[in-house]
C-alpha cells in the first residue's frame, strides 16, 4: 500500500495556480523528501492532502483512504507539522500538548514527556514567551507524541539550531526504522540528501522529478573545475559559471568528447570533473526553462 | 467535549469581565431604586410625556414610578445592550479567530471533523451566554431582595428569557458571519449589535418603521410590551428564530466547505 498517492491532483486559487496535474507516490515505510522553492506548491500539496483545502481536480489517497472520505480516521494516523508553528498564545506548552492529545482522544503523556526531554523543551512556558525554534519543538511534540503511521512535515527544521536539527532527524530515523513513513518538505537539500531515501522536485505547481535521492543526484550533467584559466571554453550546455582569480567552475550537460576537445586547447594547471551535488541539480531544475 | 472545554477556558476572562460589568451595573441600578423612588414624585409622568424620546425607549407605556417599570427601562438597556455586545463578540470571533491567529491549521489537522469543530464552538458560545444570564439573573434577584421590593417573578423571567433569546439570535447571526471571515471582525459584531439596537429605537419612533421590529431582536425584548402584555411577541420571536437558524446553518455550511488558508 502507498502511504501517499495523488492522481492528477490540481488546485487553483481562483485563477491563480497552486498545483497542477500532480502525480506523486510515496511508498509506505519510505523517508521521502519534497523539494521546491517558496511558492512552488509544496504547502498547497500538503494542505490539500490534509483536507485543509479542497482540490480543484484529481484525487489523492493517504494510507489507502481517499482524502475526501473519512478524514477523522485518516488524520488519527497522521502526524502533521506545519511550516509556521502557530498556537494559542496564552496557553502553556504543556496545555497545548495535552490539548493536542485530547483532540486525538489518546493518553500520550509518557511519549510527550520523553520527546520534551530529548528536545529540551520547557513545558511551563507560555507560547507567547517562546522563540520560533521553541515553538517548532512544540509542533514536533504535537506531531510525534501519538506515534502515527505517517508523518507529514512541512519545513520542519527552520528555526531549529543545528544540534536540535540533528536530534530531530535522529528521532525521525528511529520512527522510520519502526515502520513509519516520513514525508518531509525542505529547502535544505543537504538534509534531503542525507536522510531521505526518495525525493520529488516541484516547481511552479508541477512535479518535475520523483526518484531515489541517489538517482536524482546522478545526472549527465557534471561539475567541471578548471585551474589556470578564468573563462570556460566556448561550448553549448554550460551553466552556473563561477569564476575566481585563476580558476573557473561550471556545470556541463553536453557531449563529453566536445568538452575534452575544447579543454585540450587550454593551458590548465589542474582539472576536476565531478558529480554535482543535489543542491546543484536542484538549481538546475529551477533554472531550466519550462517546455 | 475537548474543544468546548478549551473554548470555555480561552474565553473565561472575557466572560468574567462582561458578566461582572453587566451584573454590577444591574445591581447598582436596582440598589439605587429606593432612593430614586422617594424622589420620583411626578418624574414618572414627566418621562411619559417626553413624546418621541419616551416612545423610543418605551417609557410612554411604562410607569417609571413602579419597580418593574423602572427595571424594564433601565435594566433592560443594560442587559439588552451589554448582552447583545457580548453575544455579538463571542459569535463573530469564535470561528474567524482561528484563521486570524493561524491556529486553524493546528486545530483542523487533528482527527476532529469540521462539523464537530463547528458544533463544539457553537456550543461553547451558547454555554457562555447561559452562564452570563444565569449569573446576571441571580445577581438581579439577590439585589431586588436586598432592597425589599416586590416583583412579579413571571415578568422578570419573561424579560430575562427575551434577552437570552436575543443574545442567542445575535450570537448565531454573528457566528454565521464568522465562518465567512478570515481576519477577526469584532468591529463588525459590535456594529451589528448597535445597528439592531438603533433599528428598534427607530421602529419605536415611527409607525411607518414598525416593520423593523421583525428584523431586530430588540423588537421582542421591548420591556414595555412584555410588562404590559405579560407575554413575548410570538411573531417577532418566530422571525428571530428563523434568523437564528439561518445564521447557524450558514456558519456550518460555509465552515465545512471553506479552504483554510495559511
Amino acid at each position: 500500500m502507498d502511504a501517499i498517492k495523488t492522481s492528477s491532483l490540481t488546485k487553483y486559487y481562483g485563477k491563480a495556480l497552486g498545483i497542477t496535474d500532480m502525480n506523486l507516490t510515496v511508498k509506505q515505510g519510505d523517508f521521502f523528501g519534497f523539494i521546491g522553492p517558496n511558492g512552488a506548491g509544496k504547502s498547497t500539496t500538503i494542505r490539500t492532502l490534509l483536507g485543509l483545502i479542497s482540490p480543484t481536480g484529481g484525487s489523492a489517497q493517504i494510507l489507502g483512504t481517499d482524502i475526501t472520505g473519512q478524514k477523522e480516521e485518516l488524520l488519527s494516523r497522521v502526524g502533521y507539522m506545519p511550516s509556521e508553528a502557530s498556537f494559542y498564545r496564552n496557553m502553556r506548552v504543556r496545555d497545548i500538548i495535552k490539548f493536542s492529545a485530547g483532540l486525538r482522544r489518546k493518553d500520550c503523556r509518557k511519549e510527550a514527556e520523553r520527546l520534551c526531554g530529548r528536545l529540551e523543551l520547557d513545558t511551563g512556558k507560555r507560547i507567547r514567551e517562546l522563540s520560533l525554534g521553541n515553538r517548532k519543538k512544540v509542533s514536533i511534540v504535537c506531531a510525534l507524541q501519538h506515534k502515527p503511521e505517517l508523518y507529514i512535515l512541512d519545513e520542519p527544521t527552520s528555526g531549529l539550531d543545528p544540534l536540535m536539527q540533528r536530534e530531530f532527524y535522529t528521532i525521525l530515523k528511529e520512527r522510520n526504522l519502526d515502520g513509519a513513513t516520513i514525508f518531509v518538505s525542505s529547502h535544505i537539500l543537504s538534509e534531503i540528501q542525507h536522510y531521505c531515501k526518495h525525493a520529488a522536485v516541484i516547481r511552479k505547481g508541477r512535479l518535475l522529478a520523483s526518484d531515489s535521492t541517489e538517482n536524482l543526484g546522478h545526472t549527465d550533467t557534471k561539475r567541471v573545475r578548471l585551474r589556470g584559466v578564468c573563462m570556460p571554453p566556448k561550448l553549448p550546455h554550460i551553466k552556473d559559471i563561477r569564476t575566481d582569480e585563476d580558476s573557473v567552475s561550471f556545470l556541463y550537460g553536453g557531449n563529453p568528447n566536445e568538452l575534452l576537445k575544447a579543454l585540450s586547447s587550454l593551458k590548465l594547471t589542474d582539472i576536476a570533473i565531478l558529480e554535482p551535488d543535489l543542491e546543484e541539480i536542484f538549481m538546475h531544475y529551477y533554472t531550466e526553462e519550462e517546455p | 467535549m475537548t474543544l468546548i472545554k478549551h473554548e470555555l477556558k480561552c474565553g473565561r476572562t472575557t466572560l468574567l469581565i462582561w458578566t461582572a460589568v453587566i451584573s454590577f451595573m444591574l445591581s447598582i441600578c436596582i440598589l439605587i431604586y429606593p432612593e430614586m423612588d422617594t424622589q420620583m414624585g411626578d418624574i414618572s409622568s414627566m418621562f411619559a410625556e417626553m413624546g418621541s424620546f419616551s416612545a423610543a425607549f418605551g417609557m410612554d407605556k411604562l410607569n417609571f414610578g413602579e419597580f418593574m417599570g423602572f427595571f424594564g427601562v433601565e435594566c433592560g438597556n443594560i442587559l439588552g445592550l451589554g448582552g447583545a455586545f457580548f453575544a455579538a463578540l463571542s459569535g463573530i470571533l469564535i470561528l474567524s479567530k482561528e484563521e486570524k491567529e493561524h491556529t486553524a491549521e493546528f486545530l483542523l489537522t487533528h482527527p476532529v471533523s469540521r462539523r464537530s469543530v463547528v458544533f463544539q464552538k457553537l456550543a461553547s458560545v451558547m454555554l457562555q451566554i447561559v452562564i452570563l444570564n444565569v449569573i446576571t439573573a441571580a445577581v438581579t434577584i439577590i439585589s431586588i431582595h436586598m432592597i425589599g421590593e416586590d416583583f412579579e417573578s413571571r415578568l422578570l423571567f419573561l424579560l430575562f428569557l427575551a434577552y437570552f433569546i436575543l443574545q442567542i439570535e445575535i450570537a448565531s447571526v454573528c457566528f454565521g458571519m464568522s465562518a465567512f471571515l478570515s481576519h477577526g471582525g469584532p468591529g463588525i459584531g459590535l456594529g451589528i449589535a448597535a445597528l439592531l439596537y438603533f433599528l428598534n429605537i427607530i421602529a419605536n419612533l415611527s409607525d411607518n418603521a414598525e416593520f423593523l421590529k421583525y428584523i431586530t431582536p430588540f423588537g421582542y425584548t421591548e420591556s414595555a410590551d412584555i410588562i404590559s402584555g405579560k407575554s413575548l411577541n410570538t411573531e417577532y420571536l418566530a422571525v428571530g428564530l428563523v434568523f437564528t437558524a439561518i445564521g447557524i446553518g450558514a456558519g456550518i455550511y460555509r465552515y465545512c466547505k471553506k479552504d483554510i488558508l495559511s
